[in-house]
């Protein structure tokens, strides 16, 4: 099987274990991932949601940026607030175009005062490079694409922490990491290296994200797995990662955001901050709140026995209203659910969504469709139907 | 090895023919590429088909399949059974996974369908 997938992708630390362990292996985003195990997508998704499942997502991109004047430089280019926040601290946002279309939506990481990691989708990873080198400064910031370097590794479920505390190699940070309130991360100590740990994650379960040297990401994976058999620790693939966030409401660049979404449309308004110092795309998104959106994220329920997935069109009667941007099974909820980009206001009567040439009766729902399952979750606050 | 008990077709399905009655389901093999079956739609019973007609489909979490007629008739029975707990796909696709019963129209067709050693070179090994 392996030998018939394209030469060109990009491998990271852990392909070989993947394919030595029932992986099956996809083209993603220009890299080869698991895209699930042998025990399949439903099984790995229950195992995050009452257990702990591990992630290899070292396909993201990683940006180290330095200096004294990259506090600035960086909060001039992002919606949230990066100016004034504490070292350790995480902070969700979007990076916009002039025009508040999204270039891609991220974590940018204080490490130290004049330190800081962004990091992005690895397919936009390339394009948020450039656009960074495009804006930077003459002098004061400085920026290194660390991404095929650094291999990343999620741990999330509520058994996440028990998990890491078993680790012999973070025993070093045990307490500190134990410590990390929700958007914070530190540096960890191992050996000769500087790992950084956040309680950070894309499940909506409590979980940890750690950056490492890609060589040393094999022997923590195995660690990991191995300590937390009793514990039902699972390695979990993109597919259940998918699932995972779809239920909990969290965006995906190339569904609910692109170029031509607006982080106001997707509903990562919380993440856009018009009190804060100029930033590309701010004059855009401002006359967009000012003039009212037009289309809004919103949560549908599909009656039948059917997915709306992508590209899905959306009627109200006869007439076209949105289209779909996810649409899945909701493993936890048993139910077929989508996210949509509808007009506002949506016009009264009953709506539809065509799927394979015929239209199934839909309703608008709550979502997330999980509520936020971590305190203080603000991608996951519940935005009720207009 | 694949159960030699029954003929399939290149969609993966497999037919087991007993008497004048076929029942169909979809291959381990179909299965285990699909992945978690969420959804089965069935065709309606007592309605007719011709052979190679999308009659139903079979939905996971990460695709979609149509399922088709592997020979021409009239549909006896579906299972119920996969509708409520579509897992059995995945679980037992052979033998509590079935999908729908067909009187055959024409028994000919049979042959334009691939045996166990066939179906076995079109999947590999």
């Amino acid at each position: 099987m392996v030998s018939e997938i394209e030469p060109t992708l990009q491998r990271t630390s852990l392909s070989a274990w993947h394919e030595s362990h029932g992986g099956r292996m996809v083209p993603f985003a220009g890299f080869l991932m698991p895209v699930q195990y042998a025990t399949g997508v439903l099984a790995e998704h229950a195992a995050v949601r009452e257990r702990v499942g591990l992630f290899d997502i070292s396909h993201m991109g990683e940006i180290r940026i330095s200096g004294e004047g990259a506090e600035a430089w960086l909060d001039g280019l992002v919606t949230n607030t990066l100016g004034g926040i504490a070292p350790g601290k995480v902070v969700y946002t979007a990076m916009c175009r002039e025009d508040g279309g999204v270039l891609d939506d991220m974590l940018v990481y204080r490490l130290a005062a004049a330190d800081w990691l962004v990091v992005c989708n690895a397919v936009n990873r390339v394009k948020i490079v450039a656009w960074l080198r495009d804006h930077l400064p003459a002098a004061g910031a400085r920026l290194e694409d660390v991404s095929d370097a650094t291999a990343l590794i999620a741990v999330q479920g509520p058994q996440a922490l028990p998990l890491i505390e078993r680790s012999g190699t973070l025993a070093g940070s045990r307490d500190d990491i134990a410590g990390l309130a929700f958007y914070t991360g530190l540096q960890a100590r191992v050996k000769d290296d500087r790992w950084i740990v956040s309680r950070t994650g894309y499940t909506g379960e409590r979980g940890y994200e750690i950056y490492l040297p890609a060589a040393s990401a094999p022997a923590l994976w195995e660690e990991l797995l191995a300590r937390g058999a009793d514990l039902g620790a699972v390695p979990v693939g993109l597919a259940a990662r998918d699932t995972l966030r779809f239920e909990v409401g969290y965006c995906l660049y190339g569904h609910e955001l692109a170029e031509d979404i607006s982080p106001l449309e997707a509903g990562i308004g919380w993440a856009v901050k018009f009190k804060k110092a100029p930033y590309v795309g701010l004059e855009a998104l401002r006359r967009q709140k000012e003039q009212g959106i037009r289309r809004r994220l919103t949560g549908i329920e599909v009656e039948g026995r059917a997915i709306a997935r992508q590209g899905a069109t959306v009627l109200a009667g006869e007439r076209a209203v949105g289209r779909v941007t996810s649409g899945n099974f909701s493993p936890t909820l048993r139910q077929s659910l989508a996210l949509a980009l509808l007009e506002q206001p949506l016009p009264a009567g009953a709506l539809t969504v065509e799927i394979r040439g015929r239209r199934l009766p839909c309703r608008v729902v709550p979502h997330p469709f999980l509520p936020a399952r971590v305190k203080g979750d603000p991608r996951a606050e519940r935005e009720l139907p207009a | 090895m694949v159960a030699d008990d029954r003929k399939y077709t290149e969609e993966h399905e497999w037919i087991l023919v007993e008497g004048e009655t076929g029942t169909v389901g979809v291959t381990e093999y179909a299965a285990g590429e699909l992945g978690d079956v969420v959804f089965v739609e069935l065709p309606e019973v007592g309605g007719d088909v011709n052979i190679g007609d999308a009659v139903g489909t079979i939905e996971s979490v990460k695709a979609v399949a149509d399922l088709y007629a592997p020979v021409s008739g009239e549909i006896l029975e579906v299972n119920e059974a996969i509708v409520e707990s579509p897992e059995l796909v995945n679980t037992d696709p052979l033998e509590g996974g079935w999908m729908f019963k067909v009187r055959l129209a024409d028994s000919s067709e049979l042959e334009r369908l691939l045996d166990a050693k066939a179906y076995q070179g079109l999947i590999g090994g």
